[in-house]
């Protein structure tokens, strides 16, 4: 199956496909600038996350068995100039934004037509295929500072599109002006550090650099490098201390962009912690090994306890789910702290679940949005009543947040306590029951006042009568494949598994 | 000790600036001051980089017609950093640009833009919502 | 008589120099230190000096607000559609060595820096002067008793 689809494509095109997935939305997004309307602004979007998608598979495809593409961009040969790597780590990634960013996109039409001003739309689309860029390049490119640029690119689309959400509560405009500040800082950090492994090894390229740092273990320079790298990170990431700008800026963006967002751009982050802990820096350098334990399994268990135990004080369903994402970050960072195959692979295995169950979850808040206009938890009461179809969608994907059997979370949290246990880390098994119990008690919240309660007077007075198929479709096919995944896991645990070792490989040493 | 502290000069100056700056984000309650902050430290980053491009009796970097067949001797300074920072500086100004757009877009919502003028303003919202 | 005459004639000596001096910097790109970004910025000052003195208004008239928005696009698919070029004559992604077949003066080289910097003058140009509309647009006007 995959010969044939590969052979769908001209030999020039599979050679291009790196060059032709960050191509194909920046053109899109110059297109769309000069687009008079949302519509073809959103035909542009459709299109070109199409093509990300098709070839994401194709990438995935050529990269499957631990096959790396290396592109020259420009035809300047790697180390000097700037390479395109695709590896098994990155090409599930790649994966994972092609297909949440199309059925984003799909998704988008109703509800950006809902929430943003028409004379602002095809600027808005044009914004997205620039975050679109900039998320893909940060995950297909080899180079660390290019790295950076890409980074840039992408989170400078995502302030304005968190600040888009100032249509409707102006207070998206404070929650994006302080990740712009905080995504600076992190951003800056980074760069300190990649200017600090560029004076120790002289090389920008990762792998180049790889290659080098095994010599330099002991060096300074390298070690602070590495502390500026993991908090800058961190920060994109929202690792748990320093998450503190992702509950507003999810709850405050359009629904849309909270759905894009939390299902893909911190994933990317993540992504882009995993290529530095593992890759660049070697993993048995004393230091390296020392975080994993006490920076990066640890920070990952107070995480996941800290941000469930405030989950379950929120009053707004978005703010909860949001609080629920820095808690769900630290299963996959504990996955890498465990820093066995079996660990990043849970971990992995736990990013591409984590983005099914939020793109669904806040798909389905999107859809309750639109229909009621409601936000905080007390206004989703009774739901189960008046939109029972979307009310369930939504409950399947909240029950694989908790790690329910029958649910793709269950199949990640098992891997998890596996990798826990082959380690004999006790104290982290136990964490992540304690925080498996907490999200059990702000996921039952949210159905309970779904379910259980009746509906208020007004709820009866919907702002739409129907909601959009388009609306619908991407957020059932994300809710499904939560449980697709759990009776048919192998895909996803390959996936992971191709990470995890092209991960642990890194450069021959 | 003097010549440790003449020799890693730049250094000096780079941290002084950017602890400025980090200083400067995290204390100003004003959000232009904040941004003027941010400038600051990214600032100093770029100096970082194009301090370690800088080798000692180097010459500029630039090559004429006709190529030299054979690598000569001469010591040339670095010019990748320069390039880096050059797409740094961009960055720098497209955040720049982000961030003050930001700053009147609040100050259209909110009448202020000190920060914790803004917090109460959404704080009474909030009470007055939770009351309603 | 108008009380801003002698920086009105100043400047009307100083733009034409600011932007010819811009395209100067710009089509010095590809073998000297220069470039796109620079002369974008160099050009698009020209036209803030302008509206310095004659008015936002004025520079709106002189150049719309589409044009800038629709500069910028057109800069990114100048850049952009260069890189297909090079794609369809065979090269990787923006591989200028392919767009000239003259390899002993890097003919391709200088050719795809050219052609990529004019989109960068463009683009760079474009939003400068999109920024400073986006702020100055804002901002009431200051009475000439002010000045």
């Amino acid at each position: 199956m995959i010969e044939a689809f590969l052979a769908l494509f001209p030999a020039a095109v599979l050679a291009q496909a790196p060059a032709i997935m960050v191509a194909a939305p920046m053109l899109g997004a110059a297109l769309a600038t000069v687009l008079p309307g949302g519509r073809p602004a959103w035909v542009v979007a459709l299109f070109c996350s199409l093509i990300t998608a098709v070839f994401a598979f194709v990438l995935l495809f050529q990269t499957w068995g631990g096959e790396v593409i290396s592109y020259a961009m420009g035809g300047w040969a790697p180390p000097l100039g700037i390479e395109f790597r695709i590896d098994g780590l990155n090409a599930p990634v790649l994966l994972l934004l092609g297909v949440l960013s199309l059925l984003g996109v799909i998704f988008a039409l109703p509800s950006v037509a809902d929430e943003i001003a028409p004379r602002k739309q095809s600027l808005f689309y044009a914004t997205f295929l620039v975050c679109l860029t900039g998320l893909i390049g940060v995950t297909s490119t080899g180079d660390a500072f290019n790295m950076f640029v890409f980074l840039e690119i992408s989170s400078i689309a995502t302030y304005i599109l968190v600040a888009m959400g100032a249509e409707q509560d102006r207070r998206a405009l404070t929650a994006s002006f302080n990740y712009l500040v905080l995504g600076t800082i992190g951003a800056t950090f980074f760069v300190i550090g990649v200017g600090f492994l560029y004076m120790a090894t002289g090389t920008l390229n990762m792998h180049d650099m790889a290659l080098r740092l095994v010599e330099l273990d002991d060096n300074r320079v390298v070690q602070v490098a590495f502390a500026f790298v993991i908090v800058g990170l961190g920060l994109k990431a929202a690792m748990f201390p320093l998450h503190v700008w992702l509950p507003n800026a999810y709850s405050f963006a359009p629904s849309f962009v909270t759905a894009f967002l939390a299902s893909t751009a911190t994933k990317v982050a993540f992504y882009t912690l995993i290529r530095f802990i593992f890759d660049v820096f070697s993993v048995e350098a004393p230091f390296v090994s020392a975080a994993f334990v006490w920076v990066i399994a640890a920070l990952g268990v107070i995480g996941m306890i800290a941000a469930s135990v405030q989950a379950n004080f929120q009053t707004d369903a978005r703010r909860l789910l949001a609080f629920s994402s820095v808690g769900q970050l630290g299963y996959m960072l504990l996955g890498l702290g465990i820093g066995t195959a079996a660990g990043v692979t849970a971990g992995v295995l736990h990013l591409l679940n984590h983005a099914l169950m939020k793109g669904a979850l806040f798909m389905a808040l999107g859809v309750f949005a639109i229909r009621y206009g409601v936000r905080s938890i007390n206004d989703l009461r009774g739901l189960g009543r008046t939109m029972p179809a979307t009310a369930s969608a939504f409950s399947v994907a909240g029950l694989s947040l908790v790690g329910i059997p029958m649910t793709v979370g269950f199949v990640s949290k098992w891997y998890l306590v596996s990798a826990a246990l082959d380690r004999g880390w006790w104290w982290a098994v136990a964490a992540i029951a304690v925080s498996s119990l907490l999200a059990l008690g702000y996921v039952g919240r949210l159905l309970a006042s779904i379910w259980l309660q009746s509906p208020p007077e007004r709820a009866l007075m919907a702002a739409k009568d129907r909601i959009p198929v388009m609306m619908l479709a991407p957020m059932w096919v994300l809710a499904i494949a939560n449980v697709w995944f759990f009776f048919d896991a192998t895909p996803i645990v390959e996936l992971a598994r191709g990470a995890a070792e092209a991960a642990l490989a890194g450069a021959p040493r | 000790m003097v010549e440790l502290i003449a020799e890693r000069f730049a250094y000096g100056v780079i941290i002084i600036l950017m602890m400025t700056g980090l200083y400067a984000v995290v204390a100003s309650a004003n959000l232009v001051k904040r941004m003027v902050g941010l400038g600051l430290f990214q600032t100093s980053v770029f100096l970082l980089y194009i301090t370690i491009s800088k080798v000692l009796g180097g010459a500029p970097p630039i090559l004429e017609y006709p190529f030299p067949a054979t690598p000569d001797e001469t010591v040339y300074s670095n010019p990748l950093p320069h390039v880096l920072i050059l797409t740094a500086i961009v960055v720098g100004v497209a955040t720049l640009a982000v961030g003050l757009a930001l700053v009147v877009r609040i100050r259209e919502a909110y009448g202020t833009i000190e920060d914790g003028a803004i917090n109460e303003a959404d704080y009474a919202l909030d009470t007055e919502r939770a009351g309603r | 008589m108008n009380p801003h005459m002698v920086l009105r004639v100043v400047s009307k000596l100083l733009i034409p120099i600011i932007i010819v001096f811009g395209l100067y910097v710009h089509f010095h790109g590809d073998y000297s230190p220069g470039g796109g970004f620079q002369a974008g910025v160099l050009v698009a000052v020209g036209v803030m000096l302008y509206a310095l003195i004659y008015g936002v208004e004025e520079a709106r008239r002189a150049v719309p607000p589409w044009t800038v928005r629709a500069g910028a696009a057109l800069g990114v698919l100048v850049f952009a559609g260069v890189g297909v070029a090079s794609w369809i004559l065979g090269g990787n992604y923006l591989e200028y060595e392919v767009l000239h077949p003259d390899t002993a003066y890097k003919a391709g080289q200088h050719l795809g820096i050219i052609l990529v910097e004019i989109g960068v003058l463009l683009t760079v140009f474009s939003v400068i002067l999109a920024i400073f509309y986006a702020f100055a647009g804002r901002a009431p006007d200051i009475p000439d008793e002010e000045w």
